[in-house]
């Protein structure tokens, strides 16, 4: 049933053996050892599981690992310049905007793929941004406040 | 001891005000907060051979921000920058046990005790230096990591020569004056989030050990379902990488080598296992009435005056099973290796959590070592600490292998403890003056507690074990349960009556636990009288209240929104509650708009006294948080079964607030750093609920007395 398969992470070529059905969270979680992705609902409805395929925000937990072979996979871990963060992984520093912290890799994310397509959002492109991810402790407000900081 | 507690805390008040005022010698029973579990200062603090310290504190981080405000006294007390002070929480080898996270009581207790051991801790150290230069003590001076006199100066690990403090926090023990405060007081920032954004290791989830397998759960339809048949040598076929199948009465558990093989062997079970065929679930009639035909215990929890006379107006008021639903499933990894159990946890409670393996296991105490890490937030008793039995179980079965169990979003949705379904019905008379002369109040409700607290009964697994542990009924109504069911206005007359039963759903701590319901009725019906008494809601409150600090949340409330232009279709609706009519105040403004189809919360204002405040940016973190989740609740949440099964298995089928649904939040905090730090992190719920339902009165004309505020409801 394994395959070797091969990944570019984070701007690193990846040589796996796994299962080639394996959902791409797994992969990234177990495999290759990375906290970004969170597992979440494994249905694509929470956005736990955030990863950039080609620097679109997608959910990780339900995709083929073996499908992905020919894009370029970004998680929370590789949006930093070395120790320059990204500037929406600084707004949520700035703003405070994490509680328990659990949705902020999918909230992250999200923020980085809305900001490359649409630098200059408006609330309302925000929100739909950032729609997929759920968040309990509803540190919603604080998190808007983060991307709005980080497109100015 | 709650209510000695108290006092010293209001003595504490007064204490830290005057520093001259004679020195205070507690008695053992008033040392304050956990301080009464352990008084030793090393239990709560270690100096560290570079001038650091390291605080132990028995609670655990939530997302709740405990860990800053504990690190923000210790170093207050101690003089030293936060960035000196390293804090372990959680451990049951190495912290004071300080039993759950739970009530809103970590600032109070666990900060206290921590606040409490550093002074003493300075003390000594002054002492120490003082002894050593033959010097009295005040004419030294205390800085981070060192004592001076004039020109000499002596670090306090030359102090310690290598040893830790042996001293009892007792009697004399001098706090930093309040005016001299340096961090305690001011915004912090939370350290973690600079971890959590890098991706860096910080949730249970991202723990691995080597030699880590991975486990899954083998769930049944139904609540009391038994197992008849289940075959493993078709998962074995089917699936490489099994490792064992672990039965044992109707509990089943598999574990494989890759997490990607477990969860197909637990899929691959699911379908071929064979359960008992049960409906343990009422349908058919209407759950509220279902409820009410309950057997119940039956309590008269609050009376005051002569609550006999007749009411005139009367109303019932409904709250439904809510779940605490965490973003991450719950999550524990077990490894029994040698003889010794060691479990990583994301509990709210490490110590019980011990003892209840303890009791389920009959391993020795001191062969099982819990350890606590950081989880989704949980808002009370979700999957946290059924998952870590299970795992410990599983390890048990499968020694020598650090094994890691994760739930599944259909096992945390279906089979944590929701928060009970709440009756609660209000009845009142009105003087001709519009005062409330008599006021009776009847809440049927199944417990809020019930937490393993060391005993594994209340553990999901104690139900499908062979033979399976029982659970004991309840022996007394719940302090929960009926947590401000007592409306904190001045009225002559009171009755307040209980009616306990056991209900169909699994059932325990979800945050705030009975205040939600009864504020919301409490609040919903103080807004239904005011309009009877033609007051306006906030002048009808307030004419109701004597605490000073309670009217002042409110007045503060009634500025903040007095300019605030209302639109047509719109509505504003107040509340107010003091939490557990003990802890903090808080009073709430929402602004809800109704068009077509559709109730939209506008804003959530609210105005928290939590008294003396240690990080204001972390209470207020944890209140504009807790608006928005209650307005969740209020708006949207229902957990729903039919005959064989809970029905809200994922987020489609258990809705919760989206990002486009956030309203804008404005919290105010009133700092009063002279009183009692008091609990704030359950204050908001109960009172967001019953603003939005008077919010939706004032924008539709319709009093919606059945939560959640859905639009369907707004037609007759």
């Amino acid at each position: 049933m394994e395959a070797t398969l091969h990944l570019r992470v984070n701007g690193q070529s990846h040589r796996l053996t796994v299962d080639p059905a394996t959902p791409l969270l797994y992969v990234l979680r177990n495999q290759l050892q990375l906290n970004g992705p969170k597992y979440g609902c494994g249905l694509q409805q929470c956005g736990a599981c955030m990863v950039l395929l080609d620097g679109k925000a997608q959910p990780s937990c339900l995709i083929a690992v073996e499908t992905v072979q020919k894009q370029e996979i970004t998680t929370l871990e590789g949006i930093a310049q070395g120790t320059q963060l990204h500037p929406v992984q600084q707004a949520f520093i700035d703003e405070q905007a994490a509680q328990c912290g659990y949705c902020l890799n999918g909230m992250i994310l999200s923020a980085v793929s809305l900001l490359k397509e649409n630098p200059k959002p408006d609330e309302a492109a925000i929100r739909e941004g950032l729609e997929r991810v759920l968040c309990r402790c509803g540190t919603q407000s604080r998190i808007l406040r983060a991307v709005k900081r980080a497109s100015h | 001891m709650q209510t000695s507690r108290r006092d010293f805390l209001k003595t504490m008040g007064t204490l830290t005000i005057g520093f001259t005022l004679p020195s205070w010698v507690p008695e053992a029973d008033e040392l304050p907060g956990s301080l009464q579990r352990d008084p030793r200062i090393r239990a709560w603090l270690e100096i560290l051979e570079n001038g650091q310290i390291r605080v132990f504190t028995g609670k655990m981080e939530l997302g709740q921000g405990i860990r800053t405000a504990v690190a923000q006294v210790a170093a207050e007390e101690l003089s030293l920058p936060l960035s000196q002070v390293e804090v372990v929480m959680a451990d049951t080898d190495r912290t004071p046990d300080e039993s759950y996270t739970a009530g809103s009581a970590s600032i109070e207790n666990s900060a206290m005790a921590v606040r409490y051991a550093a002074a003493a801790a300075r003390q000594k150290l002054l002492e120490l230096a003082a002894k050593q230069w033959r010097k009295p003590v005040e004419e030294l001076q205390f800085a981070a990591g060192t004592i001076r006199w004039k020109n000499k100066q002596i670090s306090w690990k030359e102090l310690l020569n290598g040893k830790q403090l042996q001293d009892e926090v007792r009697g004399n023990v001098a706090l930093k004056p309040k005016g001299q405060y340096q961090l305690v007081g001011k915004p912090m920032p939370r350290p973690e989030i600079n971890r959590m954004v890098r991706a860096e290791t910080w949730f249970i989830q991202d723990l691995r050990l080597p030699g880590m397998v991975h486990a899954r759960m083998v769930r049944p339809p139904s609540y009391g379902a038994r197992l008849e048949k289940l075959d493993e040598s078709a998962v074995r076929k089917q699936i490489p990488g099994i490792q064992k199948v672990v039965v044992q009465g109707s509990l089943v558990g598999v574990i494989a080598t890759e997490e990607f093989q477990a969860m197909q062997a637990q899929w691959t079970l699911q379908e071929s296992v064979r359960w008992t065929d049960v409906q343990p679930l009422p349908t058919g009639t209407a759950l509220v009435s279902y409820l009410k035909s309950l057997p119940a215990r039956i309590e008269r929890v609050h009376e005051k005056g002569q609550p006999t006379g007749p009411t005139t107006i009367k109303a019932q008021y409904y709250k439904p099973y809510l779940m605490h639903g965490s973003i991450g499933p719950s999550c524990a990894i077990a490894w029994y290796q040698k003889g010794t159990l060691r479990v990583w946890s994301h509990s709210q409670g490490v110590f019980p959590l011990r003892e209840t393996l303890h009791r389920l296991l009959k391993l020795p105490l001191d062969r099982i070592h819990v350890i606590g890490m950081a989880g989704s937030g949980c808002y009370g008793h979700n999957g946290a600490d059924d998952v870590a039995a299970e795992a410990a179980w599983l390890a048990m079965a499968y020694p020598e292998h650090p094994i890691r169990l994760q739930w599944s979003r259909d096992e945390e949705h279906a089979w944590e403890p929701y928060g009970s379904a709440m009756i609660l019905e209000a009845e009142a008379r009105l003087s001709t003056a519009g005062r409330i002369e008599q006021w009776n109040y009847t809440l049927w409700s199944d417990t809020y507690t019930a937490r393993p607290g060391g005993d594994p009964a209340n553990l999901l697994l104690a139900r499908y074990l062979d033979p399976p542990i029982p659970k004991k009924p309840a022996s007394s109504i719940n302090g929960g349960t009926i947590r401000n069911s007592e409306p904190y206005y001045n009225i002559p007359d009171i009755a307040v009556d209980a009616h306990q039963f056991e209900g169909p759903l699994r059932v325990s701590s979800l945050r705030a636990l009975g205040a939600f319901g009864n504020v919301f009725a409490i609040e919903s019906f103080m807004d239904e009288l005011a309009e009877k008494a033609r007051k306006d809601p906030f002048e009808f409150r307030i004419m109701h209240l004597e605490d000073e600090r309670a009217i002042a949340v409110l007045r503060r409330l009634q500025e903040l929104i007095q300019n605030e232009r209302i639109k047509p279709k719109e509505g504003v609706g107040i509340a107010f509650a003091r939490y557990k009519n003990t802890a903090a105040y808080c009073a709430v403004a929402a602004r809800v708009r109704v068009t077509g189809n559709q109730i939209k919360v506008m804003n959530l204002w609210s105005v928290i006294d939590a008294g003396e405040v240690i990080n204001p940016d972390g209470l207020k973190n944890q209140t504009e948080g807790g608006l928005i989740q209650a307005a969740s609740w209020t708006l949207k949440e229902q957990v729903q079964f039919d005959a064989q099964q809970i029905t809200s298995r994922d987020w489609v089928s258990y809705p919760i607030f989206l990002m486009s649904e956030i309203p804008e939040v404005e919290v105010v905090v009133i700092d009063r750093p002279q009183e009692p730090v008091l609990g704030a992190g359950e204050a908001v719920q109960g009172p967001t609920a019953a603003a939005l339902a008077n919010a939706l009165y004032r924008a539709s004309g319709k009093r919606v007395r059945d939560l959640p505020l859905i639009p369907a409801k707004l037609k007759n």
